[in-house]
C-alpha cells in the first residue's frame, strides 16, 4: 500500500473510531461493496422481497466483510444501465442485477467495468465478468401442478404471467405436465399482462379466468391479488409466488413456492472475496434449498399432500425430471421423444408450449 | 355468451371503470376552470395509501374514503399553491406532483404490503342481488353509486347552476371574469381542491374495490387514463361516463378474451393497452379537424393566471 494523502485519513480515521469500534476494526480490510438491482420495491412480498430476504441473509452471514446497497424500482431499459453505471461508480465490487429484462444493460456495463463482477438473475447471457443465476422454479411448479391436477373440479387452471419469456413459459409447462399426470384433461390457460406489478389487472385476470370455469389460478407476477380473488370467490385455490402469501389467502393458498436466493448470494459474494469465481450459470433447485416448497392449506387432503411430496422427493433425489418425454407441444406434435430429458439450454431458451396449454396468440 | 358470463364481465367491467371515472370527474371540473393538473396519478396513489392505512387501523371503510379525499385535497394543495399562487408552470408542477405522490405513497406504505384488508361490500342487503340480473344493478359497493351519481352533480353543477357558470366563465375568459369582480384564483383553488378530493376517492378504490392489499404504484398508469379520458370525452360529463365504461370494457375485455379464447384473444396485449390512448388521439383528431363548437376545451387552459400583465 503506497502511502497518500488519502490513506493516512483512512488511517486517522479508524485510529479515532478505535476506542468505539474495539479490536474488531484492526481485522477488518475493505468490505465487499456489493450493488443490488431490482425490478420492483422490497416491500413487494414476492420476488423482490425474497432477493431482499437474501440480501440481509447475506450481510447476517458475512458481517463485516460485506457491505450492500439497493436500488429499487428500477425499469428494464436504458435506465438500468445508468443505476448499473451509478452503483459501479460508488464503489461496488459485485452487483446483481434481479431481473430478466437487465441483460443486455448488464452486458453492456460490464464491458466499460473489467474489474467488477457482475451476476444477472434469470438471465442466458455471460461474459468474462458477467455470470448468471437462477433457481429452478420449474420444480417447485411441477409439486403445485400436482396439487393442481388433485384438487381441480373443472381440469382447467389459469396462469397469470408478466411477458411469455422462457421462465414464464418453462413454468406453465411443468404445471401443466405435473397436473396432466394426476388428470390427463388438464388443461391451462397462459394470460400475459405485459406487466410485473399491476394488482388491480392481476384481479380482473382472475376475477376473467374465474367467470370462465377456471378453479385454479397460479401465478409469476410478484403479488398476492390473485390469490384474494380466489379466496372471496372460494374457488379450489391459488399458490404463493415467491413468499407465502396465507395471510391474504388462507383458505386458498394451496401452498407455495418459496424463493431462497440467500445460499447463493453467500457463495458468490465469498468466491469474489478469494479470488475464486468464475463466470458460470448457476441453476439450483429444490435439492440446494434455493427453491422451497411452503406449508400446505387446509384444502389440501393428506393424500395429495403425500403425492405432492413425492414430486418433491423425486426431484431432490433425481428420480423425476418433469421435462423427460414423450412430451408433446399443444398441436400434439411429439417435441421429446420418450425417456429423453431437455438440457438446460433448451429449457432456458424454451418458446413452445406443451400439450394441455391453451396457447395465447 | 351465456347470461351468468355477461352479467360477470359487466360487474367486472364496472369495477375497472370506475376509478377512472371519479378521478377524470374531478379533473374534468379542474380543466373547465382553466386548470391542468397532470398529477393525478399522483393524487390517487396519495389517497389509495391513506384508504389503505385508514382500513387496516380502524377497519372503517367509509372513514378510509373520507380520509383520502382529505389527503387527495392536500396533495392538491400543493400544486394549488404552486401554480395558483406563485404561477408557476401548471404542465411541470402536475409531472412533480405525480412523481411526488408516487414517492409519498411508497414511503408512507412501508411495511404495509404483507398486511390484507377487506373490500368494502355492497351497498344494499344482499337479498337484493341474489338473482344475477339484480346482481347488476345492486350488487355493488357505495363507491360504484357515488361515481355515477358525481357524473349528475358535475353535469348538473356545470350545466344549470350558478356557480358552475362562474367555474366555466373563469376556465373560459380568465381576465373577463376577474374584471366584473369574480376571484379567479379562488374559484380555480375550489376546483383543483375538488380535484385532488376525486382523485383521493379515485386512489380509494384500489385497496377497497379491486384488490385489497397496498402495492406501490399500484394505480398503474390509471391516473393517466384519466387525464386522457377528460379529452377523449371533450369536457362533457355523460360523454366522460361513456368514455370511462369504454376504457374500463376494453381493458377488462382483453383479459375476458384471453382468458377464454375466441376470436378477440389474438389481438397483442401491448396493443390492448395501448388502445385507450390511442381512442384520445383519434378523438384530438377529430377534435381539431372539426374546430367548432363541439370543440369543448376551456380557451384558458393550462394558462397562469397573471392580471396585471
Amino acid at each position: 500500500m503506497t502511502l497518500n494523502r488519502r490513506t493516512m485519513l483512512k488511517a486517522g480515521a479508524v485510529a479515532a473510531a478505535l476506542p468505539l469500534l474495539g479490536s474488531r476494526a484492526f481485522a477488518q480490510t475493505e468490505p465487499l461493496k456489493i450493488g443490488f438491482v431490482l425490478v420492483g420495491t422490497i416491500n413487494d412480498n414476492g420476488w423482490n422481497y425474497a432477493h431482499n430476504q437474501a440480501r440481509l441473509y447475506l450481510e447476517e452471514q458475512l458481517g463485516d466483510a460485506v457491505e450492500t446497497v439497493y436500488v429499487e424500482n428500477v425499469p428494464e431499459g436504458p435506465d438500468c444501465e445508468r443505476v448499473l453505471r451509478e452503483l459501479a461508480q460508488q464503489g461496488c465490487k459485485l452487483i446483481f442485477a434481479t431481473s430478466f429484462g437487465f441483460g443486455d444493460s448488464v452486458i453492456k456495463v460490464a464491458e466499460q467495468f473489467p474489474d467488477i463482477t457482475f451476476e444477472h438473475a434469470t438471465g442466458y447471457m455471460r461474459s468474462a465478468n458477467v455470470g448468471t443465476y437462477n433457481a429452478r422454479f420449474y420444480e417447485g411448479r411441477a409439486v403445485c401442478g400436482t396439487v393442481a391436477g388433485h384438487l381441480s373440479q373443472t381440469g382447467k387452471a389459469g396462469y397469470i404471467g408478466s411477458f411469455p419469456i422462457p421462465e414464464v413459459v418453462m413454468g406453465v409447462n411443468a404445471f401443466v405436465l405435473a397436473a396432466r399426470k394426476v388428470n390427463p384433461e388438464f388443461t391451462i390457460t397462459p394470460v400475459y399482462l405485459s406487466s410485473w406489478n399491476d394488482p388491480a389487472k392481476e384481479a380482473d385476470a382472475a376475477r376473467a379466468m374465474i367467470d370462465q370455469g377456471i378453479d385454479v389460478i397460479a401465478q409469476h407476477t410478484d403479488g398476492p391479488a390473485a390469490l384474494q380473488v380466489a379466496e372471496e370467490r372460494g374457488i379450489v385455490g391459488g399458490f404463493g409466488q415467491g413468499a407465502d402469501m396465507s395471510a391474504f389467502a388462507p383458505n386458498a393458498q394451496l401452498t407455495s413456492i418459496i424463493d431462497n436466493w440467500g445460499p447463493h448470494y453467500v457463495k458468490t459474494a465469498q468466491a469474489v472475496i478469494d479470488g475464486t469465481w468464475e463466470s458460470k450459470d448457476s441453476w439450483p433447485g429444490l435439492a440446494e434449498g434455493e427453491v422451497e416448497i411452503g406449508a400446505y392449506g387446509p384444502k389440501v387432503p393428506e393424500d395429495v399432500v403425500a403425492a405432492a411430496e413425492a414430486v418433491k422427493q423425486g426431484q431432490i433425489d433425481g428420480s423425476l425430471h418433469i421435462f423427460t418425454g414423450p412430451i408433446n407441444d399443444h398441436t400434439g406434435t411429439e417435441r421429446v421423444a420418450a425417456g429423453v430429458t431437455l438440457t438446460d439450454e433448451e429449457l432456458l431458451s424454451m418458446d413452445w408450449y406443451v400439450e394441455g396449454v391453451i396457447p395465447p396468440a | 355468451m351465456s347470461t351468468e358470463l355477461l352479467i360477470a364481465i359487466i360487474i367486472t367491467v364496472v369495477g375497472a371503470s370506475t376509478p377512472i371515472l371519479i378521478a377524470a370527474l374531478g379533473e374534468l371540473v379542474v380543466e373547465k376552470s382553466g386548470v391542468l393538473n397532470l398529477g393525478v396519478e399522483g393524487m390517487m396513489l396519495v389517497g389509495a395509501i391513506t384508504a389503505f392505512v385508514v382500513t387496516f387501523t380502524t377497519g372503517n371503510h367509509y372513514l378510509a374514503i373520507v380520509c383520502a379525499a382529505g389527503a387527495g385535497v392536500a396533495a392538491s394543495m400543493i400544486f394549488g399553491f404552486l401554480t395558483l399562487s406563485l404561477s408557476a408552470n401548471q404542465t411541470a408542477t402536475g409531472l412533480a406532483l405525480t412523481i411526488f405522490g408516487t414517492g409519498f405513497s411508497a414511503l408512507a406504505g412501508q411495511g404495509y404490503s404483507a398486511r390484507p384488508v377487506t373490500l368494502l361490500g355492497p351497498l344494499f342487503p344482499a337479498e337484493l342481488a341474489t338473482h344475477p340480473v339484480w346482481r347488476v344493478l345492486f350488487g355493488y359497493s357505495a363507491l360504484v353509486y357515488f361515481s355515477l351519481i358525481m357524473v349528475v352533480v358535475v353535469w348538473f353543477f356545470l350545466k344549470r347552476t350558478r356557480a358552475g357558470l362562474i367555474l366555466r366563465a373563469v376556465g373560459e375568459n380568465d381576465l373577463s371574469a376577474h374584471s366584473i369582480g369574480y376571484s379567479v384564483i379562488g374559484v380555480r383553488y375550489a376546483a383543483v381542491a375538488f380535484g385532488g378530493a376525486m382523485a383521493g376517492i379515485a386512489g380509494a378504490c384500489f385497496p377497497l374495490l379491486l384488490t385489497p392489499q397496498w402495492a406501490e404504484r399500484m394505480t398503474a398508469g390509471r391516473g393517466w387514463i384519466a387525464v386522457a379520458l377528460v379529452v377523449f370525452a371533450s369536457w362533457k360529463p355523460f360523454r366522460l361516463l361513456a368514455g370511462a365504461y369504454l376504457f374500463g370494457l376494453v381493458m377488462t375485455m382483453e383479459l375476458y378474451a384471453k382468458a377464454g379464447g375466441g376470436p378477440l384473444s389474438s389481438i397483442p396485449s401491448e396493443l390492448w393497452a395501448a388502445m385507450p390512448y390511442l381512442a384520445t388521439i383519434v378523438v384530438l383528431v377529430l377534435i381539431s379537424i372539426r374546430r367548432d363548437a363541439s370543440s369543448n376545451a376551456p380557451a384558458c387552459l393550462g394558462r397562469p393566471f397573471l392580471p396585471s400583465n
